[in-house]
């Protein structure tokens, strides 16, 4: 299972995202990482090209209302249908406003490596 | 009898003694006791702080005469706000402000850039054209205060518009002061507001030490972060190593331009964390001032006394905060303080205990200064130069320090230097794997966190707070530039980008042609853009696979 870990836009916070790349790889995940200062049209076309299954947008600085209105538009652009998630400094109340805009799952700063992995291999279940 | 006890310790391990061996963060074992044998050899009953190599303080009274700099960070999304908050601080007797730009500023894109969307004026200022400066500034006297700009990919156009702005007002630049972050090579590591190729972006440094060295000798050009690498996962003894490798190669690059070593190492300082084991940090801020001291002397052949003094910020301690039980950052932070002040910094700043999860309130910032208030004014701690000196861990930890240090930046020289390090990606997986199995020894329960794996209570989720975008101000910053555009004169910009462009293929100092540029109102994306097309631009090396 293959899973594309992304940083949108200009924020350079990036200890969290590379934190859970080292987990999913010790969980067996293979892990496609992008590196900063993507946009959101970068990032669908490296899911296509590599043709992950799963997609995870790390933002902490507060864009992730802005930028995940934009993944919404270009996945439908792209009739692209992977399962994407949203990762970072995320308010609780942005969560339903994110699954709205199709995102599957926001997991805030803070969260356990151990639940990430435990959520995708769900994910993979269903997949 | 006491004295038969401490004897039947001496020299001995956990192991000897059947208690549980004891491991610093940074992976030295720790003695259950020390005492007078562990520093018979030491040099430091001889050493009297002020005095080289500076183990006990850069000063012979350090704060009894004055405290250390208590310094807050603030960010102000408008040119315009800045200067009402120049203002005040005036007004309120104070001189410096440190001053924090957006992210578009800092990575080189104007706010009508698509890159810039939802960014302008976020996290700090917005600066597209010297107008800007102009605004901030307007009505200051620079002569009266320091202005300190947090800027790494750009530093060279904002050094650029600060001594322009300052020329054009009338002031003599030989005696301006201020200074700026300008440690791009931290930004590789962490930060990330890396622009250039590695080593172009070092070049772009050494402009700025070298013109400032020649024409603005009071500013401090480069500020070498180590506080950002250890965020990042690298562990006390990397945090200082890779600094001082930093440090280094700027120093290299300034004196491969003919410029003494004297004129610039007085002027560099230090930016480092203060989170983690008390006494671990304290060894590492003695035993890296007089590493720092020695390599200064020894390999520089300083003759000047403060070229060789390590002048450091050392506060924040971010990494050591948490989201739960929030309150405990407040403790935590006051034991933080004592760690930096037992260390001799010459400035301090805290981070405010909710800033982990929400916007600080102006409560919260208040707790941070009154930590630092009541240190200074009910502890004593300002009454005697180096309290710790002579201690027998304190000392031992010490001497344990410089030569880990010192071996860890030989690990650096073995893989071909820290511009070659940074631009393979070799220390970023390393500190980044650090920060994975560090994060996990919390997350499993192997390092004990109060509050997050021990002693935890049932909390309600905090809720995380951002200031609402300004969609407006981000409206008229974009009108602003578009009415700069239309009334600057347009052919010398063009002009002025060429001139940059034929000193950058002719590797010249950019520093005079970057400043004519802003003088004639050339944006900063635009300056950035022609640079990039003779740099070309950093590529992330990405080491998962």
């Amino acid at each position: 299972m293959k899973v594309l870990l992304a940083k949108p836009g200009l924020d350079g916070h990036d200890v969290g995202v590379k934190v859970l790349a080292h987990g999913l790889i010790d969980a067996g995940f293979e892990v496609v990482y992008t590196g900063l200062r993507k946009s959101i049209e970068d990032i669908v076309d490296i899911a296509i090209k590599n043709k992950v299954d799963i997609i995870g947008l790390s933002i902490l600085s507060g864009t992730h209302l802005l930028l995940s209105g934009r993944m919404k538009e270009v996945m439908d652009r792209k009739k692209l249908t992977t399962p994407w998630f949203v990762g970072g400094n995320i308010p609780a109340n942005d969560i339903e406003e994110l699954k709205k805009l199709g995102a599957s799952e926001a997991f805030p700063t803070g969260s356990k490596v151990a639940d990430v992995v435990l959520y995708f291999n769900t994910i993979k279940v269903v997949a | 009898m006491a004295d038969t006890k401490i004897n039947s310790a001496k020299g001995k391990t956990a192991k000897d003694l059947n208690v549980k061996p004891v491991y610093l963060e940074s992976g030295l074992e720790v003695n259950p006791v020390y005492t007078a044998s562990d520093i018979e050899n030491s040099d430091i009953k001889n050493e009297m702080p002020g005095e080289y190599p500076f183990t006990r303080g850069i000063h012979p009274t350090m704060y009894r005469n004055k405290p250390f700099t208590i310094r807050q960070y603030a960010g102000f999304a408008s040119p315009e706000e800045t200067n009402e908050r120049f203002q005040f601080l005036i007004n309120n007797g104070q001189s410096g402000l440190n001053v924090a730009f957006d992210l578009p500023t800092q990575c080189g894109y104007d706010s009508d850039d698509p890159m810039a969307f939802g960014e302008v004026g976020r996290v700090g200022m917005t600066v597209d054209t010297l107008n800007d400066f102009e605004i901030a500034f307007k009505n200051i006297d620079l002569d009266k205060i320091t202005v300190s700009l947090t800027i790494n990919g750009t530093a060279i156009i904002l050094i650029a518009m600060y001594v322009a702005m300052a020329e054009k007002e009338g002031y003599d630049i030989s005696k301006l002061r201020g200074t700026a972050q300008n440690d791009i090579l931290k930004e590789f590591i962490g930060r990330g507001t890396w622009i250039f190729p590695v080593d172009k972006s070092v070049k772009l440094v050494v402009d700025t030490i070298e013109y400032c060295a020649k024409h603005v000798p009071k500013y401090s050009p480069v500020s070498v972060c180590g506080y950002h690498i250890r965020e990042s996962g690298a562990n006390p003894i990397q945090e200082m190593a890779y600094a001082f490798c930093i440090a280094k190669a700027y120093t290299d690059g300034a004196l491969s331009r003919g410029i003494d070593i004297d004129d610039f190492a007085s002027r560099l300082s230090f930016n480092f964390d203060i989170y983690g084991n008390l006494f671990e940090q304290i060894a590492k801020f003695r035993g890296g001032r007089r590493l720092w001291a020695k390599i200064i002397r020894e390999e520089y052949h300083a003759k000047k006394d403060s070229s060789c003094w390590l002048r450091m910020i050392a506060g924040g301690g971010g990494g050591g905060l948490t989201k739960e039980q929030p309150e405990n950052n407040i403790v935590r932070s006051a034991y933080y303080a004592l760690i930096s002040a037992l260390s001799g910094t010459q400035t301090m700043a805290l981070c405010s205990y909710d800033e982990a999860y929400t916007i600080p309130t102006e409560h919260s910032a208040e707790i941070s200064l009154r930590t630092m208030q009541i240190m200074i004014h009910e502890m004593g701690i300002c009454d005697t130069v180096d309290p710790l000196g002579g201690s027998y861990y304190v000392e031992t930890l010490t001497d344990r320090f410089e030569k880990a240090i010192k071996d860890e930046m030989k690990t650096v020289e073995k893989w071909d230097g820290i511009v070659n390090a940074v631009a393979s990606g070799k220390i970023q997986e390393s500190v980044s794997r650090q920060a994975y199995e560090r994060e996990m020894g919390v997350q499993t329960g192997k390092v004990d966190k109060v509050g997050v794996n021990i002693f935890t209570r049932e909390e309600k989720a905090k809720e995380v707070e951002f200031h609402p975008y300004n969609q407006k101000a981000a409206d008229d910053q974009i009108e602003k530039l578009k009415k700069i555009k239309s009334t600057r004169n347009n052919q010398k910009v063009l002009e002025c980008l060429a001139t940059i462009k034929k000193d950058a293929q002719d590797d010249k100092n950019l520093m005079p042609s970057i400043i004519a540029a802003v003088k004639e109102y050339c944006t900063v994306g635009e300056i950035v853009r022609a640079m990039k097309e003779v740099y070309g631009e950093f590529k992330e090396p990405i080491f998962f696979k």
